[in-house]
């Protein structure tokens, strides 16, 4: 699966990507875990306050780092 | 109730520490003991109160408010809610465009902007505590008033023309299309009591986690003017009669990047140190609403003409702020 993490980069956002590829190998589930920092794209899914989180393409996070228990339930695990 | 703090301060520094009462140095600690002990206090307390009241705002439901509003009461709503909503400057970007393509005038969105850094409850407790309730009130004023005017000046002089392409075609789409994505902001279930204390108890956690060093850098700086520049030093030399003085704390100001929670202590020693209080609050401002790392983010979404528009319609605004209130503060705060 493909996981977005949507920010323009401050440090909350570099905790979720982080956060969320940990929980990942720790399911073993194979994700791409990307930062999107542009804009635009982060418009795209309406998303106001950082950093959000969109499981190929769909946004299922958005405000805050998200604890562990949402990022398991957003891989599936 | 808040002498408690004092006595606190009064047996630590010169009970437990040993220090001399009356010397600079001891001034200056108790003055860092008696502040930092204080406004940590506070701010859990406070954060945790306005928590709990304010769990169920979110930046959709203020957008929701916000948008299709007379422009007039749009710019104090844009103002007054960049005060109260939560809101982390990381998100000035997501925010600017998640307004902007609902078709909210440029001006309405920065008037939230503006008045965000300015006003949030941190600033307002800590003023409260270290200045009292009316010098609290005039800063609140101000703060809207910076807000609402740099925004109806961007609108006046049609600052949307010089967004970045991406951002003006939302902004066209939206205001073409009125009723485009206007769904209400209903945010699922209603919270129960126990939703908003959780949700106050990690707010509680994330602001006082964030903010805590700055209060204490803030503090430190300020009990350092306190105990070591003579009284009435500033007032000799940077009097409310010396009108350079004003632009002078503006771009003083100007570099000096900082939030309002490092500012305000500081801001306590110059005005007991004799600063004029308009002088005061121009280089305050200056500091906290603008500052080069928050333009830097806004040029993804801005060309530098109107980067270039709202950094001086800022700097003349809080000149304004520091001539007015330096006019008016001897009659505002007397026998203060």
């Amino acid at each position: 699966m493909r996981i977005e993490v949507l920010g323009t980069g401050c440090r909350k956002c570099d905790n979720t990507a982080t956060a969320i590829r940990e929980a990942a190998e720790e399911l073993g589930i194979e994700a791409e875990v990307e930062k999107v920092t542009d804009p635009s794209v982060i418009m795209q899914y309406q998303v106001m306050s950082t950093p959000a989180v969109a499981v190929d393409g769909k946004l299922q996070h958005s405000g805050s780092v998200p604890t562990k228990e949402a990022i398991t339930s957003m891989l599936g695990g | 109730m808040l002498a408690i703090f004092t006595r606190l301060a009064d047996w630590i520094v010169y009970t437990l520490m040993g220090f001399q009462e009356g010397t600079r140095l001891a001034d200056s600690i108790h003055f860092f003991v008696e502040d930092t002990t204080k406004i940590l206090v506070l701010l859990v307390v406070m954060i945790y109160v306005i928590a709990l009241a304010r769990a169920s705002l979110n930046l959709e439901k203020v957008r929701h408010y916000i948008q299709h509003r007379h422009r007039v009461t749009g710019y104090f709503m844009g103002s007054g809610f960049g005060a109260i909503t939560p809101f982390c400057s990381c998100s000035s970007i997501p925010l600017f465009l998640g307004f902007t393509s609902a078709g909210i005038p440029l001006g309405v969105t920065m008037a939230f902007l503006f008045t965000s850094p300015i006003i949030n409850e941190v600033a307002v407790i800590m003023l409260w505590s270290l200045l009292g309730w009316q010098f609290t009130l005039v800063y609140v004023v101000i703060g809207v008033l910076v807000g609402v005017t740099g925004g109806m000046i961007l609108d006046f002089l049609r600052g949307e023309r010089w967004l970045q392409s991406f951002a003006a075609k939302a902004y066209q789409q939206a205001e073409t299309a009125p009723q485009g994505e206007a769904e209400p902001a209903e945010s699922g279930p209603k919270l129960t009591l126990s939703d908003r204390h959780e949700f106050a108890v990690a707010e509680v956690k994330e602001i006082v986690g964030r903010i805590w060093k700055w209060v204490i850098v803030g503090v430190a700086l300020g009990s350092a003017l306190h105990g070591f520049v003579p009284e009435g030093w500033f007032a000799e030399n940077l009097g409310s009669g010396q009108w350079w003085s004003v632009p002078a704390a503006v771009f003083a100001g100007l570099p000096l990047y900082s939030n309002a929670t490092a500012v305000i202590p500081v801001m306590e020693s110059l005005i007991v140190k004799g600063l004029p209080v308009g002088t005061t609050l121009a280089f305050c401002m200056s500091t906290v609403a603008a500052s080069f790392p928050e333009f830097i983010m806004l040029k993804q979404v801005m060309q530098y003409r109107l980067l270039g528009l709202i950094f001086v319609i800022l700097l003349i605004n809080f000149m304004i702020v520091g001539w007015v209130m330096n006019g008016v503060s001897p009659w505002l705060f007397s026998g203060a």
